[in-house]
């Protein structure tokens, strides 16, 4: 069974094209639309990966990265963060709550399939 | 009463000195009598008795005439003519003696009445001449008040403790606060006066926090430091101030090197709300259209992509694609139309941050958070190079604030503080141990609203934070069990700002009370101060009736300034106020107020804080301050209001000047100083007329030795009108 990635982004266009990817390099795939959904589905589902994006509703990338981080059994997930921000001091506070990348949108798909890849150790 | 003491001494002197002598004169007789006429004049004598003692007694009613009549003559028309006398030479160079008592006195009356002739027309010389003085000096004064008035700025110049020397006509217009619910009618006062508190308008620690950084970097040797902050005027503007030093004469005779003294401070503000509200719009814009796009151009590249790489998907699949694409670029084009539409009249943003060394922040932020939370600081590494481009206070606010939550909320004891460069940004870290708070924590806390060390501020973490183009985040460093906020701030290059600032120079313009650098504090010594030396706000009511214990009403209140012994006409508070019940007709007829003109106006919990504001850091005066200052404490509990300032009543002080004078009602004792009654009856028109009179009593005390607040109150107090209560 492949490895298992978690998107978890609100907009519904970049998530077709995330999921369709995704499963075609056989990952199996789960998507959350909102940060309280995405930390339900890191509980159930139990990804390798977070597709992570940091302007969501309610609950925000950083906030849901660091949640993840403060639980022990979470630590091995790897964890990219997505986002439409590109200043330095966002890039900065990504790395710092615990991302392991952090991609500014728009992005090379292939780039961020090569990214998966990389720190899925494959 | 001791008057009547000495009157009753004297009467009993008389008689006793009469009888005496009758006695003497019967002893006399009877030693000159032969042993037999003794005999017979003894029992008559003794059959007599009761008619002598009756006769000696009524004896004391003539003699208690003749000595009033010789008193009235001769002692109180003396010292009438004293009184007299002392308002000629103090208050009133055209008041005269009329003639009273004995010929002596009569003729003394004349002399002196002559002496005040002679004195009146020397002063009126003299008056002439410092008229002319005067004129000279106006002219110079209305050349620099066009000059102020052409200023686009608005311009306060205050003294070291805040007391405003100077201030232009738009400083007036800028610092209007209007009354709560008389928004309608327009009505606004104005905070700006001269000799009022600057610290009325503008926070107090945020002025002293600018002056501390100015003297800091003074002591950096910069030479003409200036400090800039933004904050809200009381009518709710946003203000950008700059803040600039003005150093007094004394700083050239000090040693080389050591730093001029501050004598006081010019506020240059502007008015930038609507370049504000333009600026964040345009942020808003900018952000909502560069983070839009990027987020449409991901969803078109990954779908182009997606396509490309996987030629021989379904067509089904590829349809969605393609209808993404279509639908982002939709979106792609909605967005620049709009963002074109209302960008076009956006201003750059002027939220003004100035250069500050990251270390002197720290420095500041330290001495702040163990003054006001008493919570020991240490430093870690600094680097010391560093400069930030800050908004200081709201930082060191914001700052203050996480270290009081910290405190409160986790008992910590100590906070450390480090900063340290990361390329084009700073990292300054509030570090800690003991205490790891939860992601909820941390979040609540950026968006509550701040309050620290009894300060609260009206952005929040988030907002200050946002302000400064940088961002905060919580972290815990695992192998030291160190927690610490992280605030990454973007970093500056040191940039001078240069004023120059009025010195000590000769050509100081003589315009208004400079005299008020050299005033000193309010402080509870207030007591002994010279009564020439206070601010004062002389005030009168007018009411719905004469028991406020049975529910009688202001219905207007009037008050003018009286700053360094003059009494400044345009500084007036004059509001009318709905009592909330009609007038009675005796109430209407005197003040000429009648009910149907009460209307709409604002009641008295919207206009007591605006007249607070107006008194704050002043001695209050009135006339028979007792009934007045009674309706205003009645309302104490329902406003909140309160008058706790020192008040002076000059019905009280007239007692204290003239107390062998009968009338001391306003318009008896205007008559007696020369004050011509204008405006009677009104609120703001008896409060002027007060002012004057309370301004030619202060050299009469003095000559009473009566020269401080204290010993005018210890005064006051003593006289038989403090007793009168309503």
């Amino acid at each position: 069974m492949g490895k298992k990635v978690l998107i978890a982004d609100d907009e519904p266009n970049i998530v077709v094209s995330l999921e369709f990817l995704m499963k075609q390099k056989g990952y199996v795939v789960k998507v959350a639309n909102t940060g309280e959904d995405a930390l339900n589905a890191v509980a159930e589902f139990g990804p390798d990966l977070i597709l992570l994006d940091v302007m969501m509703p309610r609950m925000s990338g950083y906030d849901l990265c660091q949640k993840v981080r403060e639980n022990p059994a979470w630590q091995r997930i790897k964890i990219i963060m997505l986002s439409a921000k590109g200043r330095d001091v966002e890039v900065n506070k990504g790395m710092a709550v615990g991302a392991d990348a952090y991609v500014t949108k728009p992005f090379s798909t292939k780039e961020l399939l090569a990214k998966v890849h990389e720190m899925l150790g494959e | 009463m001791r008057d009547r003491i000495r009157f009753s001494l004297a009467l009993a002197g008389a008689w006793g000195f009469v009888m005496a002598v009758v006695a003497a004169a019967v002893l006399l007789v009877g030693a000159d009598m032969s042993e037999r006429e003794r005999a017979l004049v003894a029992p008559m004598l003794q059959e007599r008795a009761a008619s002598a003692i009756l006769i000696a007694v009524l004896l004391i009613v003539p003699l208690a005439l003749v000595l009033q009549a010789l008193f009235r003559r001769h002692v109180q028309a003396a010292r009438q003519l004293d009184e007299d006398a002392r308002i000629m030479l103090t208050a009133n160079p055209s008041h005269r003696a009329p003639p009273r008592g004995s010929a002596e006195i009569r003729r003394l009356a004349e002399r002196f009445n002559g002496f005040a002739d002679a004195h009146e027309l020397l002063k009126q010389d003299v008056e002439k001449r410092v008229r002319e003085a005067n004129a000279r000096i106006e002219q110079e004064r209305n050349r620099l008040a066009a000059l102020m008035s052409e200023l686009v700025q608005s311009v306060i110049m205050c003294n070291s403790e805040g007391r405003i020397l100077l201030y232009n006509a738009r400083a007036m217009q800028l610092l209007r606060k209007p009354l709560d619910g008389a928004s309608a009618a327009g009505k606004a006062h104005s905070l700006v006066g001269l000799g009022r508190s600057v610290f009325a308008i503008f926070d107090r620690n945020l002025i002293i926090h600018a002056l501390e950084s100015i003297h800091d970097r003074l002591r950096q040797g910069a030479r003409s430091p200036v400090s800039n902050f933004v904050t809200t005027a009381p009518a709710g503007q946003l203000v950008r101030v700059q803040l600039a030093p003005v150093f007094g004469s004394a700083s050239e005779a000090a040693p080389e090197g050591a730093p001029d003294a501050i004598t006081g401070f010019v506020l240059i503000l502007d008015n930038i709300t609507r370049r504000i509200e333009s600026g964040n719009r345009r942020d808003l814009l900018l952000q909502t259209l560069t983070q839009g796009t990027r987020a449409s151009l991901a969803s078109v590249r990954a779908a182009v992509e997606t396509i490309a790489s996987f030629p021989d998907m379904g067509k089904e699949a590829q349809n969605k694609f393609i209808g993404i694409i279509g639908e982002e670029a939709q979106r792609l084009s909605a967005k620049l139309d709009q963002t074109v539409g209302e960008f076009a009249d956006s201003l750059r943003t002027e939220w003004p941050l100035e250069d500050m060394r990251g270390a002197d922040l720290i420095a500041a932020a330290r001495r702040r958070i163990e003054s006001r939370l008493a919570l020991p600081t240490k430093l870690e590494s600094v680097d010391e190079s560093i400069w930030l481009k800050v908004d200081s206070y709201s930082l060191m606010q914001a700052v203050t604030y996480l270290a009081g939550r910290l405190r409160e909320e986790f008992g910590i004891r100590e906070i450390r503080f480090g900063l340290e460069s990361a390329g084009q940004l700073a990292h300054l870290d509030l570090i800690w141990t003991g205490a790891p708070l939860g992601s909820e924590t941390t979040m609540a806390w950026q968006t509550d609203s701040m309050e620290a060390g009894g300060e609260a501020c009206p952005l929040t973490l988030k907002e200050i934070i946002e302000r400064h183009n940088a961002e905060i985040w919580y972290q815990i460093h695992k192998p030291s069990q160190r927690e610490y906020f992280r605030i990454a701030i973007p970093v500056t290059r040191p940039e001078e700002t240069t004023w120059s600032a009025p010195g000590a120079a000769e050509s100081r313009p003589e315009f208004y009370d400079f005299d008020l650098f050299h005033q000193p504090g309010q402080t509870p010594e207030l007591d002994n101060r010279p009564l020439a030396a206070l601010n004062y706000t002389v005030f009168d009511t007018e009411t719905t009736g004469l028991k406020p214990s049975e529910g009688d009403e202001i219905v207007s209140i009037g008050a003018v300034r009286i700053v360094n012994g003059r009494l400044l006409e345009h500084e007036v508070f004059e509001q009318l106020v709905d009592p909330g019940r009609d007038m009675s007709a005796e109430a209407s007829k005197i003040t000429g107020i009648e009910t149907s003109m009460l209307e709409n106006q604002p009641t008295i919990d919207k206009v007591l804080p605006a007249f607070r504001q107006f008194c704050e850091d002043t001695v209050l005066v009135a006339h028979n301050a007792a009934f007045d200052m009674r309706f205003l404490r009645l309302k104490e509990e329902a406003t909140g209001v309160a008058f706790t300032q020192p008040v002076l009543d000059t019905l009280l002080m007239s007692a204290v000047l003239h107390p062998n004078l009968d009338a001391h009602r306003l318009e008896a004792i205007a008559a007696r100083m020369g004050v011509n009654p204008i405006g009677r009856h009104t609120a703001l028109g008896d409060a002027i007329m007060t002012g004057e009179v309370f301004l030619r009593m202060i050299p009469l005390l003095a000559e009473q030795g009566i020269r401080t607040l204290g010993e005018a109150r210890a005064a006051s107090q003593k006289t038989y009108f403090a007793r009168i209560e309503y």
